[in-house]
């Protein structure tokens, strides 16, 4: 018995006896005996509670978390403050502990919350549909491609530079299954620069804001791809769009994205979700769960999954996604979150970033050996040219508490010590203050010691 | 419940049996009234510059998103109602066949919340995220022993995204021998996931037959094997419940043709410690961490599909890849033994990423501590048990007008699940098993899954989990004899059931009809 099983010796007897066998043993005569292990896993034994509690603690004190360091990280994943009432509601076993609601009776909670959040995601987007949210951000991009694909047969995405490299990265290990190929169009001075395109184009993939934290031209990019009959698919960051012209305005086809900025732990990565918001017309080449509002045989106003014709537990190899299990508890966490903010509230607190950011920017660019990577606008993200080694710099940072942000130099050798800095509202004048210190204190030791490297 | 004052037309016991029955559809966004907030924005602590010569006019939307203009009480209590109107697996009884609702231990919500873990960027720097990569690390040995299989990665999203990722290795395998076979097979009785996998992976389905006992039919296997076939997916023990005794056969006739053995990780909580997929001959294996190893189903996710493959699927995994190496002795943070742990990015034949950073931690969190708390010996008795509380339930089903109504489809020994057939049922009682399914949640249990497999005419999957009483066990059998015998007297309840829910049968043909998918603001 583990302290997880209630069946007792004298209730296996009981259930053996009901069963007609002797043993568990017989419970297992299907499995050939040359399959069967003679002896236990190589696991460790049985622990309580209160060892493995103890076990997971020690295993987070050796990372250092956002609580241990002055953090600027960004990179697709932002330190955005959690309201307490996030984890009040998310703790409820009732949102916590149920399946995929398959019996829309019992589960009128959960169904609800995804047409909210459904609502609340077209908001943001301007596009007039959405589903109830897929597994994350990269992932979503290759769902992207996918509806793309089938909507018009055609052979290369052309995907911008200034798209998550781990997006571009995972469209590339899906196209190549689709036999598709995947061209990327440079970023020229922040901003994604097309090539030429043609009517072998399935989509044109842009970022909004991009990786160097610009915000692009939506509309022209949506433009040249639909004047080659492509689709613009866009990956958003879900805050700055409560300020920037919508995907919907600027004509984009799809726009997805990564959901973590609304309410979901960083996780070192996951679990978050993923946004995908469309038009009407590729309503039904949508991939996962939807939920859309109906009456009960009484009258009364119901939800229920639905258009599921599209997914692969009725459509199976003609389904429009193999997605089943997604992301509904974080979705849930990103409409109470988008709820609190409230219409006015959104705007204040991006007007926020975007104030705190121009002033963390204006500050880093006034430091000697430090330069901008490009001048176009940004909402809370920012890129800067270090003259030195980013990788001693952010070590020397490091040392002092500071994690200044992201080296872009593996992903972008063209920027090969840039510094990806973020600024949420998190981080205040004087938490900025303490960054420009720290960082030009870092940039001056490094260019002074690399002199004297080459003086030696 | 004396303090409520019902409506001068309603029958006072109607409102106090269902107080969050009347008015609670009311969304978020119909509770909004202009001027309320729950948020305050932190101060402007830097010089303000005008917002136009930051983003100019025309970058900017028109009109902000029409977000609810709530309090944070109303935001609270709205949630809180509309929670209210979920059945969940703390409050009953969820033997939904094929998706292991098994109790969600608590302690994993108490480890998972800690800020070294929960508040952990994932672009920290490997050295300042040791304990992340060592839990993972120490993750993928134990997914490995578990799985008989060399080489683990974490990276997919939920079961379907491992078994995308277990038929792109599959590709990379044949492409890299030069060899490009068209066809992937699944078995009639496969999950729907898998033919889907098949297309989005870029292969043809085909479809392999079931015998008259439930195992895949070998016949039908030899005669659709051929060098064009890539990979045969496999569940076992099956959806049906059993165990594929001829796994080794098929094991052999699949791999004579060149092709990978893909097991689909949804049933392996019947077998944990008992056998493992690797003997059998499996080359890639997917877990649900949401199933056997508790991570929280959150009514739709999130959930972790790990897969485990063999020496000769390991080069193509994804990236990155979390290794232990030898400490080069400059200040990482290690494990104090002279190891330290890493992020393998230099994988020159690997079929590349299949999401951002490094998976679901979150999840892998909870299943560590899961696989912790239980250990080798507590993991066996999982399976044990699952397996005996489903063949105990099955033997209580059997008896007397059950057997008769429902009977099992396959009258073998099960594992932690089997299919019954409601067509005996739908023929006499002249109730369908969507009708029994409604009128169980009238009794405070959640139905079993309906309607698949597919093979089955009306059928019903139960899978009570090892977790479940003998008690709750019992208490389901007579529950569903019970409705039987109401069914014979008057079939009429049944096929207008469920009374007791927050809302009753819904109109989904009218939902799918004319989509209403938003709210219109």
């Amino acid at each position: 018995m583990t302290r997880y099983t209630a069946a007792t010796d004298a209730d296996r007897e009981a259930m053996l006896g009901a069963i007609g066998v002797a043993s568990i043993e017989d419970l297992f005569a299907d499995i050939p005996s040359e399959l069967r292990l003679d002896g236990p896993l190589a696991l460790d034994r049985e622990r309580s509670e209160q060892e493995v509690c103890a076990e997971l603690r020690a295993l987070a004190a050796r990372n250092a978390s956002t609580e241990d360091e002055l953090s600027f990280l960004g990179g697709g994943m932002y330190d955005h403050y959690v309201p307490a009432l996030i984890d009040s509601i998310l703790q409820r076993s009732e949102f916590l502990t149920p399946y995929t609601p398959y019996q829309p009776e019992v589960s009128q909670g959960g169904l609800q919350a995804m047409f909210e959040y459904q609502t609340a995601i077209c908001e943001l987007t301007g596009l007039p549909v959405s589903n109830a949210s897929v597994y994350e951000g990269p992932s979503a991009v290759a769902a992207a491609g996918y509806v793309a694909r089938h909507d018009n047969r055609r052979r290369r995405f052309v995907v911008s530079r200034g798209v998550h490299p781990h997006a571009r990265e995972t469209l590339r290990t899906h196209a190549h299954a689709w036999g598709m190929e995947v061209v990327e169009a440079p970023i020229h001075e922040g901003r994604t620069a097309l090539p030429e395109l043609d009517e072998d184009c399935s989509a044109v993939i842009v970022a909004q804001p991009n990786f160097l934290g610009a915000v692009e031209d939506l509309a022209a990019l949506a433009r040249a791809a639909h004047e080659v009959g492509a689709l613009c698919i866009a990956a958003c960051d879900p805050l700055p769009l409560a300020l920037l012209r919508t995907p919907g305005e600027c004509g984009v086809d799809i726009a997805v994205g990564e959901g973590q900025t609304l309410s979901n732990r960083l996780d070192f990565g996951g679990p978050s979700f993923g946004f995908f918001s469309t038009t009407e017309a590729l309503v039904r080449r949508i991939p996962g769960r939807i939920a859309g509002e109906t009456r009960d045989l009484e009258g009364r106003r119901g939800f229920v999954l639905t258009l599921q014709t599209r997914e692969q537990h009725i459509r199976r190899e003609r389904a429009t996604s193999n997605i089943c299990t997604s992301q509904a508890l974080n979705a849930l966490a990103g409409v109470i979150y988008l709820s609190w903010l409230g219409r006015r509230g959104i705007t204040e607190l991006v007007e926020l970033m975007v104030q705190r950011t121009a002033y963390a920017r204006e500050r880093l660019e006034a430091i000697d050996g430090i330069t901008a990577v490009h001048r176009e606008p940004v909402v809370r993200e920012f890129a800067v040219a270090l003259q030195c080694s980013a990788e001693r710099v952010i070590a020397r940072c490091q040392a002092m508490g500071v994690n200044p942000g992201y080296p872009l130099g593996a992903d972008y050798p063209e920027h090969p010590d840039a510094l990806l800095v973020a600024i949420t509202e998190q981080r205040s004048r004087a938490d900025i203050d303490r960054l420009v210190e720290v960082l030009g204190d870092a940039v001056a030791g490094e260019l002074r010691a690399s002199a004297a490297r080459v003086g030696v | 419940m004396s303090a409520i004052t019902p409506g001068a037309d309603r029958d006072p016991a109607d409102v106090v049996a269902a107080p969050f029955r009347a008015d609670d559809a009311q969304t978020i966004f119909e509770r909004s009234h202009p001027g309320r907030r729950a948020f305050v924005a932190p101060a402007l602590d830097v010089p303000e510059r005008p917002l136009d010569e930051l983003l100019a006019p025309e970058m900017r939307r028109d009109r902000p998103p029409q977000l609810p203009e709530v309090s944070e009480p109303e935001i609270v209590r709205h949630y809180n109602r509309l929670s209210k109107r979920n059945f969940d697996l703390d409050t009953g009884f969820y033997p939904l066949g094929s998706c292991t609702m098994k109790h969600n231990p608590k302690l994993h919500e108490r480890v998972a919340a800690l800020p070294g873990h929960a508040k952990l960027h994932p672009l920290q720097r490997p050295e300042h995220a040791q304990g992340a990569l060592e839990l993972m690390w120490r993750l993928q040995e134990a997914l490995g022993e578990i799985a008989g299989l060399p080489a683990v990665s974490l990276q997919p999203s939920a079961g379907s995204h491992g078994e995308l990722a277990g038929v792109l290795l599959t590709r990379a395998y044949h492409e890299d021998l030069g060899r490009c076979p068209s066809k992937v097979l699944t078995p009639d009785t496969a999950h729907g996931t898998n033919p889907a996998t098949v297309t989005m992976a870029g292969y043809e389905v085909v479809k392999v037959g079931t015998d008259e006992h439930g195992n895949v039919d070998l016949d039908d296997l030899r005669a659709k094997a051929s060098d064009d076939i890539a990979c045969l997916m496999l569940t076992n023990p099956s959806t049906l419940g059993l165990f594929e005794p001829n796994i080794s056969e098929i094991a052999a006739i699949v791999h004579d043709v060149g092709a990978t053995l893909y097991y689909d990780g949804a049933n392996l909580n019947a077998i944990m410690g008992i056998c493992r997929p690797g003997d059998m001959g499996f080359d890639i294996v997917h877990f649900n961490l949401h199933k056997s190893f508790t991570q929280p189903h959150g009514g739709g996710g999130p959930g972790a599909g790990p897969i485990a493959v063999s020496a000769r699927i390991e080069p193509f995994l994804p990236r990155p890849v979390v290794v232990r190496r030898s400490a080069g002795g400059d200040g990482h943070r290690g494990d104090g033994a002279g190891t330290v742990f890493d992020l393998d990015v230099d994988r020159p034949k690997s079929i590349g990423r299949l999401r951002g950073f490094h998976g679901n931690y979150g999840v892998f969190v909870r299943s560590y501590a899961y696989i912790r708390s239980l250990g080798a010996t507590g993991l066996r008795d999982v399976s044990e048990t699952a397996v005996l509380n489903a063949n105990y339930l099955l033997a209580r089903l059997r008896e007397a007008d059950a057997a008769k109504y429902l009977p099992v489809a396959y009258d073998r020994l099960c594992m932690h699940e089997f299919v019954l057939s409601g067509a005996p049922m739908k023929r006499e009682l002249k109730i369908r098993t969507l009708d029994l399914a409604k009128r169980l949640l009238d009794c405070g249990v959640h139905p079993p899954t309906v309607y698949f497999p597919l093979l089955v005419d009306e059928a019903l999957l139960l899978e009570p989990t090892e977790t479940e009483t003998k008690e709750t066990l019992d208490r389901f059998a007579e529950i569903v004899a019970a409705l039987l015998r109401e069914a014979a007297e008057d079939p009429e309840v049944a096929r207008r059931a469920p009374y007791s829910t927050p809302v009753r049968r819904l109109d989904e043909a009218a939902a799918a009809r004319r989509p209403v998918l938003r709210q219109a603001l």
